[in-house]
């Protein structure tokens, strides 16, 4: 557990106590970074993929996050996404420091507050459609009917009511990005990261995607981070970030 | 995620390939299977070992004494008759099922040779024995009326049987060897002319012998329990490898380290628990059957039946533990990326 972070201090609190810092946006604060480094120790030779990185994004964002292969935009997704700690600085997740949890607490953190697309969907194979969307809810200790009524839900959401049996290997690339969708949702997250989320899919599959995407964004009021090295899909977004050698070269 | 969670996901992926987790546990079939047949065996020949010694010898009126026999009909001979070298006979359950099939054979005459002799008592049922002669094929008759009727009165008996009282076997020995040499006129320091077996010695080295016999083969049976996990270790790692992608999508999703290590821990305790049963299973077969066609006499212990299950879990647990460390120790962006 985090030093810093009070343990009596609710993430609906702390999230009060940053806004109160800012006067421009009065939107919650979903991400806050303060001087992230992340440096990539080999032998003597150190690389350093995030050079001092300080961002904030607010609750209801789309905001695109661009850049070459090699610019940090995916040690910086690896961050925001909990799956990696940064080595020097502060993530304030919802309000919460996560940057000090430990692997288990990070855990926690990606099943409560975030939800995974990924470019390749990385979908439990031989798992059916319906106890993919329920593996979150598993470690969540979700209770069993209202993981029906959610799973259901869910599958209405994004499109696939009559897929809760299919196997991923017997849907379309469309189909099963739906599903990881539909799975990125169920445990209700404060952020939802998708990684390419379009690489693998046609153009016109992608285009029906990423349309899905905003308007969820827009609706739903669910918060966005999408890294895409596509010009195209980055239009979808409210907010493109373009990223090079570590650093933010353009936010707008 | 609770427990009863992790135990279908683990029961699922163990499902998911049968075949591989047969072949995974046969390791511990065999060796289980083993050591239940082992055990059983020598456990079986270390209890016959105390009923062979309690059934040996030629008779007088005394012999359902010495022999632990019991009369099922009728009577034995008595010390007159014996005496009086009189042609009566007792006769075993085969020989009275033969010769008076559904008639009460005491009272009746047989023949042994070309002399009848009257039929006293009927034995009770003893079956096989160790060798798989049929104990109840038999007619005992007077040691007496042998000498006389067939061996043209010759006034010897070739061996006797002394029954002690428990614990005093070697002071009968003892008592019975000077009571013969006196009788045999033997001078001190010659040598007997007659030989006396104890058998309650006889009975100790033999017990000795199938103790170690016992333990021999329980070693090698452990050693295959060893080598069948190390066979459950490897598959494990194998697994741990091939589901690499799985595991990072756990991850993501949620799966705290130490919940990855439950599940795969207790993929390898189900394995080895699974096949330690079916190796009980196999094993009080093989025992059963061993004893139904080949007559060996064998013995289930409840320690053996105890041990068949804990000694696999502690197999899977030991033996699992370091691939379920693997697993759960993962990077989860490694993991992810990982094809």
């Amino acid at each position: 557990m985090s030093t810093h972070h009070e343990p009596s201090l609710t993430p609906e609190l702390g999230a009060l106590a940053m806004t109160s810092l800012r006067s421009e946006d009065t939107r919650e604060s979903v991400i806050h970074l303060d001087e992230i480094w992340k440096i990539y120790q080999t032998g003597d030779v150190k690389l350093a993929a995030l050079h001092g990185i300080s961002l904030d994004i607010r609750k209801g964002e789309f905001v695109a996050v661009m850049g070459a292969s090699g610019s940090g935009k995916s040690t910086l997704l690896n961050i925001l996404g909990c799956l990696d700690h940064p080595t020097r600085g502060t993530y304030r997740l919802a309000g919460v420091d996560v940057s000090t949890y430990s692997a288990a607490d990070r855990a926690d953190v990606r099943n409560r507050q975030i939800g995974f697309i990924f470019q390749n969907f990385n979908l439990l194979p031989r798992t059916s459609v319906w106890e993919n969307i329920e593996a979150p809810m598993l470690y969540a200790r979700v209770k069993k009917h209202e993981r029906a009524r959610r799973i259901e839900e869910a599958l209405e959401t994004v499109g696939i009511p009559d897929k809760a049996g299919s196997l991923p290997n017997q849907l379309s690339g469309g189909q099963q990005q739906r599903v990881a969708i539909a799975r990125a949702l169920v445990n209700r997250p404060s952020l939802v990261l998708a990684d390419e989320p379009t690489g693998n899919l046609d153009s016109r599959t992608s285009e029906e995607i990423l349309a899905f995407l905003q308007e969820l964004n827009q609706s739903a009021g669910i918060t966005l981070v999408m890294v895409t090295h596509d010009m195209e899909a980055a239009e979808y977004a409210s907010r493109r970030i373009v990223m090079r050698d570590g650093q933010i070269e353009s936010d707008d | 995620m609770s427990i009863w969670m992790i135990m279908k996901v683990s029961a699922k992926a163990l499902t998911r390939n049968k075949f591989r987790a047969f072949l995974t546990m046969l390791g511990i079939i065999i060796g289980v299977a083993a050591v239940i047949a082992m055990i059983s065996l020598g456990r079986g020949a270390q209890e016959q070992v105390k009923e062979r010694i309690s059934s040996m010898g030629t008779y007088n009126e005394q012999f359902p004494v010495l022999r632990n026999w019991k009369i099922a009909a009728g009577t034995s001979f008595g010390a007159q008759q014996v005496r009086s070298a009189a042609r009566v006979a007792v006769i075993g359950q085969t020989v009275a099922d033969q010769l008076f099939p559904g008639v009460n054979p005491v009272g009746k005459t047989i023949r042994v040779g070309a002399l009848p002799f009257k039929v006293l008592g009927v034995l009770g049922k003893k079956g096989a024995d160790p060798r798989g002669f049929d104990q109840d094929d038999t007619i005992i008759v007077p040691y007496s009326t042998v000498q006389k009727k067939f061996q043209g009165g010759v006034l010897y008996v070739q061996s006797g049987i002394v029954k002690a009282v428990d614990g005093q076997a070697g002071y009968a020995e003892a008592e019975i060897t000077d009571l013969l040499r006196q009788r045999h006129n033997i001078r001190p320091g010659q040598p007997d002319d007659f030989e006396i077996r104890n058998f309650s010695e006889f009975a100790q080295a033999l017990e000795q012998t199938q103790g170690v016999m016992t333990t021999l083969l329980a070693s090698i049976a452990s050693v295959s329990l060893l080598v069948g996990g190390i066979g459950i270790m490897n598959i494990m790692l194998v697994s741990v490898s091939e589901r690499t992608r799985e595991i990072g999508i756990h991850m993501s999703i949620g799966a705290r380290p130490n919940q990855v290590r439950v599940q795969f821990l207790f993929e390898s305790i189900v394995l080895c628990l699974l096949g330690g049963l079916i190796g009980l299973g196999l094993g009080v077969g093989g025992s059963y059957a061993l004893t139904t066609f080949l007559s060996w006499s064998t013995s289930l212990s409840p320690d053996a039946v105890a041990a068949a299950i804990i000694f696999p879990v502690a197999i899977g647990v030991f033996f699992g533990y370091y691939p379920a460390h693997k697993a759960a120790a993962l990077d989860p962006i490694e993991a992810l990326r990982y094809e």
